[in-house]
């Protein structure tokens, strides 16, 4: 699968931000994006799509597939691919629809 | 004539079409690939063999697909009760095409005939609205259904997280939704497991009948059948002239905005609000004369559209707006659907409406074998061309 250029994965190690992924505390870089994040530190199914609830990863990388839809501090539906990465993020799969609170 | 040339080299570098089922005379052939010419052409190969539909391309004007597909009878029929009946035995006909559809192609179209909603913010509205539906259900002759004005209280026991400012709605047990892209998908397959010929990239420039054969010029050839159905749209009123049919028919715009999936949480649609069976939303019910445009969206009636739905369920707000569009809904002079033989070339019939969901099960149902008896009974009457030729008062 996908692995880090050297280079980046150096600014990993040297000057990490921290995110947790379904629970999990994971290093990235600054600049990443979230899909980016997500894809280098192993994790492929982002979502279950709102209909069938089937395992659903990244596809276009530039915000029009909309397959990468992760909730990302509690708000559902966020694209990954189009969202920078902040230090202490929390970031957990899209689990089907997002609900609505009448 | 250049329009006709125009379309042809349009077409013109295009693949081949697929290959015809039938190549003889078709028993009949309907213009125009959209819900009201297949309904039609569905309801046609359910009596007869051959069966073609012609249609145009992608660029065409696609009403059918641009649409928000309420099953709806609430509020229709002012001025003209035969269209409250037409439209009630298209929504109590519903089921049967559905079930149909599904036997033929395994597919399901979303149809949901549990009551509907039409949505008042405020008093003014209210009262009118209430004046408005008495109005039209005393009219002589007019279509009986249940109907209430539900106030506030009652709407929320129906729709929970309306908003502050609703003031009510009025209720239909007869009004429902359908997925219309599912029922033109439904109808399109269904061409293919019947053997109907469906010919897209085939514009017709001119129609001849020539010892009671119809004869369709298209870029490809030309094709004929018995029988004839304009069912093009817009493209009615040009196609018309050739056989005799004066049909006065305008484009009015409507814009749609679509939110992204949720769970479901609104079972019972509004007029202007819906959800749809799988989860996205749809806001629309815009009206605008703004000729032939369908390729732009604007803000002034987005944001209308927006604020609306936003004031009738306020947990939309977190939703996010994933598309918008436009089309050109079809509107006759006085918004009533046509239906008529022409006179002058028997076997050309005309079928165009506003309401091409709505009215697809009268129209696979009702009028295909109509057109197959080669006459329209005279219940149908009200729905000709004639109405427009009434000599105005000075």
């Amino acid at each position: 699968m996908f692995n880090r250029l050297p280079e980046t994965q150096q600014t990993v190690t040297t000057r990490p931000i921290a995110l947790s992924i379904n629970g999990v505390v994971v290093q990235c870089r600054e600049g990443d994006s979230v899909a980016a994040a997500l894809i280098a530190a192993g994790f492929n199914d982002f979502r279950d799509t709102a209909v069938k609830e089937v395992p659903r990863g990244p596809f276009c990388m530039m915000g029009v597939c909309y397959d990468c839809l992760v909730m990302i501090d509690g708000q559902p539906n966020q694209q990954a691919c189009m969202t920078r990465v902040r230090s202490g993020m929390k970031i957990e799969r899209q689990l089907g629809a997002r609900e609505v609170q009448p | 004539m250049s329009e006709i040339k125009q379309e042809t080299s349009a077409v013109g570098d295009l693949p081949a079409p697929r290959p015809r089922h039938h190549r003889g005379v078709y028993d009949a052939l309907v213009i125009g690939g959209g819900l009201v010419g297949s309904a039609v052409a569905f309801g046609l190969r359910q009596k007869v063999d051959h069966v073609a539909v012609l249609d145009e391309g992608d660029i065409a004007f696609r009403a059918s697909r641009g649409n928000f597909g309420l099953v709806w009878v609430q509020s229709k029929g002012m001025g003209m009760p035969a269209y409250g009946h037409w439209t009630m035995s298209s929504q109590q006909l519903w089921p049967q095409l559905a079930a149909r559809l599904n036997d033929i192609t395994g597919l399901e179209v979303g149809l949901e005939q549990k009551g509907g909603l039409h949505p008042v913010l405020t008093d003014e509205e209210y009262e009118e609205r209430i004046k408005f539906m008495n109005g039209l259900m005393s009219q002589p002759g007019m279509v009986q259904y249940d109907w209430k004005m539900l106030d506030r209280q009652e709407l929320m026991d129906l729709v929970p997280g309306i908003g502050p400012e609703v003031r009510g709605a009025t209720w239909t047990s007869v009004d429902g939704v359908a997925n219309p892209l599912k029922m033109l998908r439904a109808l399109h397959t269904a061409f293919d497991r019947q053997k109907v010929d469906y010919l897209p990239l085939h514009p017709v420039g001119d129609i001849e009948q020539k010892n009671g054969v119809f004869e369709m010029t298209t870029p490809h050839g030309v094709i004929k059948a018995h029988k004839v159905v304009l069912a093009s749209g817009l493209n009615n009123q040009k196609l018309g002239e050739k056989v005799g049919l004066a049909i006065p028919v305008r484009p009015q715009r409507g814009q749609i905005v679509v939110l992204e999936r949720t769970r479901r949480m609104l079972h019972t649609p509004f007029s202007t609000l819906r959800q749809m069976d799988e989860g996205t939303w749809l806001i629309g019910d815009s009206q605008e004369e703004a000729g032939y445009v369908d390729g732009i969206v604007g803000l002034p009636v987005l944001a209308t559209l927006a604020d609306r739905a936003v004031r009738t369920m306020p947990a939309l707000k977190e939703v996010r707006v994933v598309r918008s569009w436009s089309a050109l809904r079809v509107m006759s002079k006085d918004g009533f659907p046509i239906y008529e033989q022409s006179a002058s070339h028997p076997g050309a019939f005309v079928a165009t409406c506003h309401s091409g969901v709505t009215l697809a099960a009268a129209h696979a149902l009702r009028i295909a074998p109509m057109v197959i008896d080669g006459a329209l009974p005279e219940t149908m009457s009200p729905f000709s061309t004639r109405r427009f030729h009434v000599q105005q008062a000075a």
